[in-house]
């Protein structure tokens, strides 16, 4: 069967943050109107899950995608260093402007892990808690 | 269109090691999973077929006929088995979660009764998965027609 076959490689990482839903663009009544108990001024955190998804050609003398001995370290060097145990708001420069909605996260953790070297990520995807879940692809 | 999953788990040994690298290239690729003797995984093989319910019955494909399949072509061929040693299709390959969604994919291919193979995803451990599915460009263009009918009007 030559028919074109794609396929992805996923594995799960986790961290832990807190992080504060606040927009410096609306009032204070407003950020507690749209953001309910997710804009308490003292924070809250989370358990996150993070499904990082690669794909591309399987490498016939390994039979992989990726190595996850390469995969696992560029994951914990440019994610999970920086967001661990952290405070998002404030010690990831990027959520100093931009609102850390798992949304943007999701997006901040895909622009962080496009360069890996090699293969094509495919999909970011995080679960904030096991109800809501957040998908970001290309 | 409706997607229709069902899981099936197999036990089963493997390690990798490829005979054209060096025993440390081997060590250095493949790290703990070339150790010779082998270790094992628990693992979860999720098949998704699409299709349209056939208004007769409401369903898109049987899940007891592809329940029977499943246990024929995965875990009749790997349930406690070593994978190196015991599965003729993986002859000559490492077997790697991607290798496993691949083959199961054409395993299954042309074998499902109704509705077509949509995804293969072979979960290694709740963390570790590979999915399998057509190029974007080769997906079937309606329901009720398996890939295999699909190749063969081509």
């Amino acid at each position: 069967m030559s028919h074109p076959l794609k396929v992805t490689l996923t594995r799960r990482y986790r961290f832990a943050a807190s992080h504060r839903l606040h927009s410096r663009n609306f009032s204070d009544e407003r950020n507690r109107e749209l953001y309910g108990k997710c804009s308490n001024p003292h924070g809250h955190g989370h358990n996150y899950v993070v499904e990082v998804t690669v794909g591309g050609p399987v490498d016939p003398a390994t039979g992989m995608v990726a190595n996850l001995g390469e995969l696992d370290p560029f994951v914990q060097r440019e994610v999970i260093e920086a967001f661990d145990q952290r405070y998002l708001n404030e010690e990831v420069p990027e959520f100093r402007e931009a609102v850390p909605t798992t949304e943007n996260v999701c997006r901040e953790i895909y622009r962080r892990l496009k360069s890996f070297p090699s293969a094509r990520l495919e999909r970011v995807r995080i679960e904030e808690t096991s109800n809501n879940s957040f998908e970001y692809t290309s | 269109m409706i997607r229709v999953t069902r899981k099936v788990e197999f036990s089963a040994a493997h390690f990798y090691h490829n005979p054209n690298f060096s025993a440390e290239e081997n060590r250095r690729i493949f790290g703990k999973c070339n150790n010779p003797h082998g270790h094992g995984h628990n693992y979860t093989v999720e098949v998704t077929v699409a299709g349209e319910p056939d208004p007769d019955t409401g369903m898109v494909v049987n899940l007891k006929e592809l329940k029977e399949i499943l246990e024929r072509e995965i875990c009749d061929r790997m349930d406690h088995r070593h994978l190196n040693y015991e599965v003729p299709e993986l002859a000559g390959q490492i077997p790697t979660c991607e290798t496993l969604a691949a083959l199961i994919w054409r395993l299954l291919d042309g074998k499902i009764t109704r509705g077509f193979l949509d995804r293969v995803r072979v979960y290694e451990s709740s963390d570790v998965f590979a999915e399998c599915t057509l190029e974007p460009n080769g997906r079937a263009s309606h329901s009720g027609e398996t890939l295999g009918e699909k190749v063969r009007r081509a």
